[in-house]
C-alpha cells in the first residue's frame, strides 16, 4: 500500500534553513497539488537557539502536524539529540555531516548541506538539496520539484534561468545522496489537484486578509508575540484611500485608539497577545459601555504575566470573555485551523458592526505561523456588513430603547456623548437605579443578534460528545475520526464561543457527558459550558505544546469507559 | 447637553475655575463654527475623568460630538477621533490630575508625533473630583488629603514639560478670563500639530488659589500670574524657556512652531506615494 502522508520536522538553530526548508516543502508540495500543514516553534533567542519547524503532507486536508516523524532533518548535533527518539520505527534520520557525524544507527545519513550547495553555484540552495533528498525517500517524481523550483523563480529577474538550473542541480544532487543512503519510506501516494483554487498562507495572514476584504480602515498595534506579524502586514498593506496603519506606544493607546476610531466611524482592529490584552480591560469595558464596533485579536501565548511569549496554549478564554471589571461579556469568535482563521476575520468586523461594541477575534501561537493550503475565498461571495448610521436631524437619542440603534458619526448630525459612565439615552451621565436596570439589560440583548453562528456537528445521536475549541480542533478530530465507529461519541465544534449558536446550546444540553479537549489547567472552556447548564468535562495539557492525536485518543477512551463505569455503578 | 436635563445631576462647585473654562470653549467653538463655516458636529470633544471632564456635559448651544472615556486615555482616544477623521477638529479636556499624572505616558509620543489636536487642561493643582487628593502640580509640603503630613514631592511646571517635549503650541489661560482664554483656544485650534492650552482654572472646594493668582494689594500678596508682553517672541524655544523660568505664572501664547508637519499630513504624503492594495491584489499573493 502506499504511504497516504508524511511527517518531516527540521530541527536546528535559528538562522541555519530549518523555517525555510520546511516552508520550501510545504510549498513544493501544495503547488503540485498535495495539501500540506507546517508547524513552527520558534527560538527564544534573536539569533540561534534551538528551533524546530514540521511538515506535513498529505493526500488529503491535514489536521494535525503529525506525532510521528517520518524524516527528521538535523542541522545539529543537538537537534539530533532532542529529536531523533521522535522518529517512528523505520524512519529515517538526515544530517548535516559538516556539522557533526553518528555511528551508524540504522535509522541515519549525513551528507554536507552547505557544500553541495555551493557546488552547484548557488551557496543558498541548501534547502533543495534537503527537499531533493526528501522527495526520493518517498519517491516523489523529480518533474514535481522542477515544476516547483521554476515557478517559485520565475521572477523576471535576468538571472532567473541561472538560479533556477541551480536550484534543480541542488535537488538532484540531494536525490542522488538519498539514493546512496539506501534507505526508502516507500511511495508516497501521488497527488490529486484539488478542484477548487488553492492558496498557501499562515493563521497570521489569513486573519489580516479576512480583516481587509471585510472592509478594514483603521489599525493601530504594538509589537508583541505572536502577533507582531499581524502589525508588520498591515504597516505594509492596508494602505489606500480613508485607510490608517500605525504603530502606537503601548496597548492602552492601542486600545482606546482604535475606540476613537471606532466612534468616528471606522471599522477599526488591533491585534496582541496576553500581556497586551491584559492592559486593553479597562478599554475594552469602556467599548462595551459607550457601544462602539472594534475587533480586538489576541494571539494567544502561554501565560501569566510575561509566560511563555514563545509557546501555545488556549489560557485566555475567561480573560476575553469577561475581560474588565462590571457587568460584561464580549463576543468572542476563536478559529481553529488556518481557513477559518480568513472567515472569523471577516465575522468579528461583521458583528462588531452588527451589535455595535468590540469583538474578540481569539487565535493562538500555534495557528498564527501556521502555513496551509486553503481553498481560495471567493471574495465576491463574501458577506460584509456596514455600521447602521444615524442620518436624521439634530437632538437624538442614540442610546435609547432595548437593543441596537443606528450611530450618529462626528461631522454628520446626531450629535451625542460616547459615554463609559452609565448615561441616559443622549449620553449623558446618570445614576438612576432604572436606568442603569435599562442600560445594562440593553447592552446584553444586543447579544442576542449573534447567535446565528454555524457549527459542526456529526453521530449527534450519541450522549457522549466530542467539543474542541480554537486550535485544538484539528488533533481532535483526528483522534475523533480515528475512535468514530468503535467508541459511542458524537462530534460538535464552533469557532463562535460567545454567544453560542442557540441550536447548538440546546443540543449541547441534552448530552450526557460533553468532552472538551483544551491546552489550559483550569478547564476554562468547559467551566463555561458547565455555567450554561452543559455537563462538560476538560481534558487538559498545558505544556505549552499542542495536543498529540495519539495522546488524546488514550484519554478520550479513558474518560469515556470511566464514564460508563460510573453510570453503571450508580 | 444643550438643554436642562434633570437626569445630569453633577454640579460645580459655586466659583469652579472651571464654569470660566466652558465658557471660554463655547466662545471658541461658536466663533470657529462662524469662521471655518462648519457646522459644530464637526467639532469633537474627548473628555478626561474628573470635574474637569464633566465640561464636555455641560457645554451650552449647539452641541458638538463628544466622548467621555476613561481616566488619563483623552489623547489616544483624540488620536483615533482625528486619525480616522482629519477633517475633524478635536479638542480635550482634562485636568491636571487626568493629564498630567495618569495619562502622563501618552503626552511625549503625541508631542513626537505632533498629533494635531488641542487639549485644553484644567489645572487646579488638586484631585477635585475624588474630593482633594494631591496631583502631579500641587506644591511640595502642601497638606492634602493624601499628604496629611505634607506634600513630599516637587511640583512639575507642565510648561516647561511641554517645551522640553517639543510641543508644537503652548499657551497658558486663566480661567477667569473667558474671552483671552477663548482666544488663546481658537489660535491653539487653528494652529496645524499639537497644541495644548494650559489653563489655571482654581478648586474653590479643595484647593482655592484665586487669591495667591491675583493677588491681594491689601494683604501685600504679588499676583503670581501676568501677561506675556507683545514683544516676546513664541516662535523661540530660548524665548519661551526664559519666559517659563522667569517667575509667576505667565499669561498668552508661550510657544508657536509649524515647522513640523503634523501625523496626519505626513500620513498623507507617505500615503499618496503608497497608492492603494486591495483586498483581491493581496489575495492572489498567496495563491500556487
Ligand atoms: C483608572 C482610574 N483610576 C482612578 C479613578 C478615580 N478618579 C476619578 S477623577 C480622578 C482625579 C481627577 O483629578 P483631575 O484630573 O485633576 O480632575 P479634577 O477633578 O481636579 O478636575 C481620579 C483619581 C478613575 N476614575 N479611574
Ligand atoms: S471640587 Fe473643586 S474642581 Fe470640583 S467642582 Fe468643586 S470646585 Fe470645581
Ligand atoms: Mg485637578
Amino acid at each position: 500500500m502506499k504511504k497516504l502522508d508524511l511527517v518531516v520536522r527540521f530541527a536546528g538553530e535559528g538562522g541555519q534553513g530549518v523555517v525555510t526548508s520546511a516552508e520550501g516543502l510545504a510549498q513544493a508540495a501544495t503547488q503540485v497539488g498535495y495539501h500540506a500543514l507546517t508547524y513552527a516553534t520558534f527560538p527564544s533567542q534573536i539569533m540561534g537557539g534551538p528551533t524546530w519547524t514540521q511538515t506535513r503532507v498529505s493526500t488529503t486536508e491535514v489536521l494535525s502536524a503529525g506525532d510521528e516523524l517520518d524524516v527528521l532533518v538535523a542541522f545539529n548535533k543537538e537537534a539530533y539529540d532532542s529529536h531523533a527518539s521522535a522518529v517512528r520505527e523505520g524512519g529515517v534520520v538526515v544530517y548535516n555531516s559538516e556539522e557533526f557525524a553518528i555511528a551508524d544507527d540504522l535509522k541515519s545519513f549525513g551528507m554536507p548541506f552547505d557544500e553541495l550547495a555551493k557546488s552547484t553555484g548557488n551557496t543558498r540552495a541548501a534547502n533543495m538539496v534537503v527537499i531533493g533528498a526528501i522527495a526520493f525517500l518517498v519517491n516523489m517524481p523529480q518533474e514535481y520539484l522542477e515544476e516547483f523550483v521554476t515557478k517559485r523563480f520565475t521572477r523576471g529577474r535576468t538571472n532567473d534561468q541561472q538560479i533556477i538550473e541551480s536550484n534543480i542541480k541542488a535537488l538532484s544532487l540531494g536525490r542522488d545522496q538519498a539514493k546512496n543512503s539506501g534507505f526508502n519510506l516507500g511511495t508516497l501516494e501521488d497527488a490529486k489537484m484539488p478542484s477548487v483554487d488553492q492558496i498557501l498562507i499562515k493563521g497570521n495572514e489569513a486573519i489580516c486578509l479576512g480583516a481587509v476584504a471585510a472592509g478594514l480602515d483603521f489599525y493601530i498595534g504594538y509589537p508583541i508575540s505572536p502577533a507582531t506579524t499581524v502589525l508588520v502586514w498591515m504597516e505594509s498593506n492596508l494602505v489606500g484611500p480613508g485607510k490608517f496603519v500605525y504603530q502606537v506606544s503601548s496597548e492602552i493607546e492601542a486600545i482606546t485608539g482604535i475606540l476613537g476610531a471606532g466612534f468616528a466611524g471606522k471599522k477599526a482592529m488591533t491585534a496582541t497577545a496576553g500581556p497586551g490584552f491584559s492592559l486593553m480591560s479597562e478599554g475594552l469595558g469602556l467599548g462595551w459601555m459607550a457601544e462602539i464596533p472594534v475587533v480586538v485579536v489576541d494571539v494567544q501565548r502561554g501565560g501569566p504575566a510575561t509566560g511563555l511569549p514563545t509557546k501555545t496554549e488556549q489560557s485566555d478564554l475567561f480573560a476575553c470573555m469577561h475581560p474588565a471589571h462590571g457587568d460584561v461579556s464580549l463576543p468572542i469568535i476563536a478559529p481553529g485551523t488556518v481557513e477559518e482563521c480568513f472567515y472569523a476575520s471577516v465575522d468579528a468586523l461583521n458583528w462588531a458592526e452588527r451589535y455595535q461594541g468590540p469583538v474578540i477575534l481569539m487565535s493562538e501561537m500555534a495557528i498564527a505561523e501556521r502555513a496551509q493550503n486553503i481553498p481560495k475565498p471567493d471574495l465576491s461571495k463574501l458577506n460584509v456588513e456596514s455600521r447602521k448610521v444615524y442620518q436624521g436631524s439634530n437632538g437624538y437619542m442614540r442610546y435609547e430603547g432595548p437593543g441596537v440603534t443606528p450611530m450618529p458619526i462626528p461631522g454628520g448630525p446626531g450629535s451625542y456623548t460616547a459615554n463609559g459612565s452609565e448615561h441616559d439615552p443622549i449620553g449623558d451621565t446618570t445614576h438612576l437605579a432604572e436606568r442603569h436596570v435599562q442600560m445594562t439589560e440593553r447592552r446584553f440583548n444586543k447579544l442576542n443578534l449573534l447567535k446565528d453562528g454555524h457549527y459542526e456537528s456529526d453521530n449527534t445521536h450519541e450522549r457522549i460528545v466530542i467539543m474542541p475549541w480554537g486550535g485544538s480542533k484539528g488533533p481532535s478530530q483526528e483522534a475523533y475520526q480515528e475512535l468514530r465507529g468503535k467508541l459511542p461519541i458524537g462530534w460538535y465544534y464552533t469557532m463562535y464561543l460567545n454567544p453560542l449558536p442557540t441550536s447548538l446550546l440546546e443540543e449541547l444540553r441534552q448530552k450526557e457527558l460533553v468532552l472538551v479537549p483544551e491546552l489550559n489547567y483550569q478547564g476554562q472552556w468547559s467551566s463555561i459550558l458547565r455555567s450554561q447548564g452543559v455537563n462538560a468535562e476538560s481534558i487538559t495539557q498545558y505544556t505549552g505544546l499542542p495536543f498529540k492525536v495519539s495522546d488524546l485518543i488514550a484519554k478520550i477512551e479513558n474518560r469515556i469507559n470511566s464514564h460508563t463505569e460510573r453510570k453503571a455503578k450508580a | 447637553m444643550s438643554t436642562k436635563n434633570p437626569e445630569y445631576d453633577f454640579k460645580w462647585c459655586p466659583g469652579c475655575g472651571d464654569f470660566g473654562v466652558r465658557r471660554a470653549l463655547e466662545f471658541a467653538l461658536a466663533d470657529r463654527t462662524v469662521e471655518k463655516e462648519t457646522p459644530v458636529e464637526n467639532n469633537v470633544v474627548v473628555a478626561g475623568i474628573g470635574c474637569s471632564g464633566n465640561l464636555t456635559h455641560l457645554l451650552e448651544g449647539p452641541q458638538p460630538f463628544s466622548f467621555h472615556g476613561i481616566h488619563g486615555r483623552t489623547l489616544p482616544i483624540a488620536m483615533g477621533v482625528k486619525m480616522a477623521r482629519p477633517d475633524l477638529n478635536v479638542v480635550i479636556v482634562a485636568g491636571d490630575g487626568d493629564f498630567l499624572s495618569i495619562g502622563m505616558e501618552h503626552i511625549a509620543p503625541q508631542a513626537a508625533r505632533n498629533l494635531n489636536v488641542t487639549a485644553v487642561i484644567m489645572d487646579n493643582a488638586v484631585y477635585g473630583l475624588t474630593k482633594g487628593q494631591s496631583s502631579p502640580t500641587t506644591n511640595l509640603g502642601e497638606i492634602t488629603s493624601s499628604t496629611p503630613y505634607g506634600k513630599m514631592e516637587s511640583p512639575l511646571n507642565p510648561l516647561d514639560l511641554y517645551l522640553t517635549l517639543g510641543i508644537s503650541f503652548i499657551a497658558s489661560g486663566y480661567s477667569s478670563k473667558p474671552r483671552d482664554t477663548a482666544k488663546l483656544i481658537t489660535a491653539a485650534m487653528d494652529h496645524p500639530g499639537f497644541s495644548i492650552v494650559h489653563i489655571q482654572s482654581p478648586c474653590t472646594t479643595y484647593n482655592d488659589t484665586y487669591e495667591i493668582l491675583k493677588g491681594n494689594a491689601k494683604k501685600g500678596i504679588q499676583p503670581l500670574l501676568w501677561n506675556i508682553t507683545e514683544d516676546h517672541d513664541p516662535s523661540s524655544t530660548d524665548s519661551a524657556y526664559n519666559l517659563i523660568h522667569s517667575g509667576g505664572w505667565p499669561v498668552g501664547i508661550i510657544y508657536q512652531s509649524s515647522e513640523r508637519p503634523s501625523l496626519d499630513q505626513q500620513h498623507e504624503e507617505i500615503h499618496k506615494k503608497v497608492g492603494e492594495k486591495t483586498a483581491r491584489q493581496l489575495l492572489d499573493r498567496y495563491s500556487l
